[in-house]
């Protein structure tokens, strides 16, 4: 960290020179405003071993692979094992899934993700809600059987499947009767519950199915606890800092609020006896990554080194796996300008690169149309070959942690890493995350950085391409709409009606009987029985209404 | 539902906001089922800093709570948010305001909306489709003129 005074131990030349360029400097740029970063951290124009002491190697950085973590979580990082290229995808129905799916895996997506339909986020069937919106950001998948469409040909147990599956976790319930159907083991069910954050919907992005805090949070546990019994290789929690920042937080908010997060499930898992080390490791990250490039870089640097050490002072894990800080990020969607769609792709790509130096596993590059409609697959493509261009034409995976020793990013790492531990602190002096949120403290502070950043962007201090600077009239042509034909959907719905119609009523209403009393049982496992219900036909709309009904219902505070 | 009238910040009441007899009133609203509401909280911020009475309902509404609500706080606008293609459900709320007698009332919609579904809210009678981008006045001063044009056919004060 830099000092007011003078470093002794960089001798008189260092100063010598440090005063001639500071007089250069200021000749030129006389009065110069001094420039922040999106956190608010004043960015100077040059750093030098003033501000970071390369003596501090060790305790600062050490090597990938070992406490703290700050150069990357695993000994090989990307020369090992590239990151996982997870495309998001999802749309219309499960046969319209099945097949574009299909074609994204021979484009060289090396994992799977499913996005259902907000009528499934929202905790309905999709003959609960209005038709014209079915299936046009998401797939309709209601069902066990839908789902077994969903994955028809994909070899369950031999790919990792993220399953963007709002708290109750009805896609990973269809999902394992698939798989007992199709007599795969579920040791081998690999992959993640990608929306298992039921703290960033309520707070941020509002994606759920209303739900009551209290209820997620004793389904989420559940969940937790499931996983650790029964399914080895899956991640049951994805803690999700991209809602809160795509909501407007700052990049040191989002990660304080998530690492705040992270320690609240954990905590809450320890309360029900869980072991800290059986549960800690399976613990996932999921983070924004703005344009915002050296800092959003400090960004994942520092969170890793507080998870490390949160995760074993804080929590007591014991095994190494659980203070590795693993991480999927998504390139920023905000953004995205509608104006000189085109220029999107750079954007995309400034925007990977920065996730992949600041040392992720997983990354989803954004289409550069979503900002003109639910993305094309022509622009799915572009943002596939772009990871590919990025890992294989840039050479960027050569050697790990490249901006190490930088004296800008170390010291930024730093910077970042106060600063965000001052608002982890906070939410921890309002009694956790949990209660943060109860309150509206996190909404607040999420309100308020929203709008300031709204002002720099009108003030003109953030300049945005096309939008407040470099405009032109261009016309903007949006893409040929992919979306299902309102005779699709309807179809659709009859085939659910028939899937009712068909199944044996008495097993389902047994099964959502024990769903029920599951509920009012803390020694039962609601997931658990959430599964049996999905086996015995039960649909999405119903395991939510059931829940809804036992758990109770859930309103988020909403500060505008 | 909150209804906001308090400025947060100080900015600049638009004149033709100050010459009006009484506060343009506003319901920013989303129907359908999405939830993500960053783009509907900055911008009812906006109007309210800009001297309207902003009606702010939060996502996931009903097409007829929108209505009764906008109809119960007699309001000269709904403003529809949009990102993930709740905007379709725009011509329903259309015919729900014609049936409640609110024919009258502007209704303008903003958010993630591609060309085609533009035309089509015009064709069902939406006076305006605000995109990604737009600013803060062009915001402000198209709702305030619609709205005066509304009060003037009206008869009303404007």
């Amino acid at each position: 960290m830099s000092t007011d005074g003078r470093n002794a131990r960089l001798g008189q030349d260092f100063e010598d020179g440090q005063d001639k360029w500071q007089r250069a400097y200021e000749k030129h740029l006389p009065g110069e405003a001094k420039r922040r970063n999106r956190s608010g951290i004043e960015v100077k124009p040059i750093y030098t071993p003033e501000d970071w002491n390369p003596e501090n190697y060790m305790p600062d950085l050490g090597f990938p692979g070992d406490t703290p973590f700050t150069r990357g979580i695993y000994p090989t990082m990307h020369r090992g094992r590239s990151w996982t290229q997870r495309q998001l995808i999802g749309l219309a129905t499960p046969e319209d899934y099945n097949a574009r799916m299909r074609r994204i895996v021979d484009t060289g997506a090396t994992a799977l993700s499913v996005i259902p339909c907000n009528s499934v986020y929202r905790g309905y069937d999709i003959d609960e809600v209005d038709v014209e919106i079915l299936g046009t950001c998401g797939t309709t998948i209601n069902t066990v059987e839908d789902m077994d469409v969903c994955l028809r040909d994909v070899p369950i147990g031999d790919m990792s499947i993220a399953l963007n599956d709002p708290s109750p976790f009805t896609l990973l319930a269809f999902m394992l009767c698939v798989a007992k159907r199709r007599g795969i083991s579920w040791d081998r069910v690999s992959g993640t519950s990608n929306q298992s954050d039921y703290i960033s919907h309520f707070v941020a992005n509002h994606m759920f199915f209303r739900l009551a805090l209290d209820g997620a949070r004793r389904v989420f546990v559940d969940h937790v606890d499931f996983a650790n019994k029964f399914l080895p290789s899956w991640n049951p929690v994805s803690v999700v800092g991209q809602h809160m920042q795509q909501s407007g937080a700052t990049p040191a908010e989002a990660m304080a609020f998530t690492l705040a997060s992270a320690v609240q499930y954990a905590e809450d898992c320890q309360s029900r006896g869980l072991d800290v080390d059986a549960f800690l490791p399976r613990f996932t990250f999921f983070f924004d990554i703005s344009i915002s490039f050296f800092e959003e870089i400090a960004k994942f640097r520092a969170g890793r080194r507080i998870w490390a050490r949160l995760a074993k002072e804080r929590l007591g894990a014991k095994d190494p796996r659980a203070w590795r800080f693993k991480f999927h990020a998504q390139t920023s969607g905000v953004d995205l300008t509608r104006q000189q769609p085109l220029n999107n792709i750079a954007r995309v790509a400034t925007q990977a690169i920065a996730g992949i130096l600041g040392g992720l596993q997983s990354m989803h590059t954004d289409a550069y149309d979503e900002v003109l409609s639910t993305p094309t697959e022509a622009a799915a493509k572009i943002a596939i070959q772009t990871q590919n261009i990025l890992r294989e034409e840039a050479g960027l995976t050569d050697v790990i942690d490249p901006l190490g020793g930088s004296y800008y990013v170390e010291a930024l790492t730093d910077q970042m890493e106060e600063q965000i531990m001052a608002v982890f602190d906070e939410i921890d002096a309002a009694g956790g995350m949990f209660e943060a949120v109860k309150n509206g403290l996190v909404q607040d502070k999420i309100g308020e950085s929203s709008l300031e950043f709204q002002r720099k962007v009108e003030t003109g201090e953030q300049t945005i391409v096309g939008v407040n600077k470099y405009q032109d009239d261009e016309a903007i042509n949006s893409p040929p709409l992919e979306r299902p034909s309102l005779e699709t959907m309807e179809a659709q719905i009859a085939t659910l009606k028939k899937f009712k119609q068909d199944r044996s009523n008495a097993d389902v209403q047994r099964a959502l009987s024990a769903l029920s009393r599951a509920c009012g049982d803390e020694t039962d496992n609601i997931f658990g029985r959430l599964v049996e219900a999905a086996d015995a036909g039960a649909t999405h709309g119903e395991i939510c209404a059931c829940l809804r009904e036992e758990l109770g219902f859930g309103q988020p505070l909403i500060a505008a | 539902m909150t209804t906001l009238s308090e400025p947060k910040t100080v900015s600049e009441v638009p004149e033709i906001v100050k010459s009006m007899a009484r506060p343009p009133r506003v319901m920013v609203t989303k129907i359908g089922l999405d939830g993500h509401d960053r783009g509907s909280r900055l911008v009812a911020s906006f109007l309210r800093d800009a001297g309207m009475e902003v009606i702010y309902t939060g996502p996931w509404q009903q097409v007829a709570t929108v209505v009764n609500q906008a109809a119960q706080e007699d309001v000269d606008c709904i403003g529809v948010s949009s990102l993930a293609t709740d905007h379709l459900l725009v011509p329903k709320l259309k015919k729900a305001m014609d049936e409640a007698g609110l024919s009258d009332v502007v209704v303008i919609v903003g958010g993630i909306v591609p060309e085609e579904d533009e035309k089509m809210l015009h064709e069902h009678g939406v006076a305006k489709v605000f995109h990604p981008g737009c600013s803060r006045d062009e915001i402000v001063s198209d709702i305030a003129h619609l709205i005066a044009a509304r009060r003037k056919v009206l008869g009303d004060d404007v």
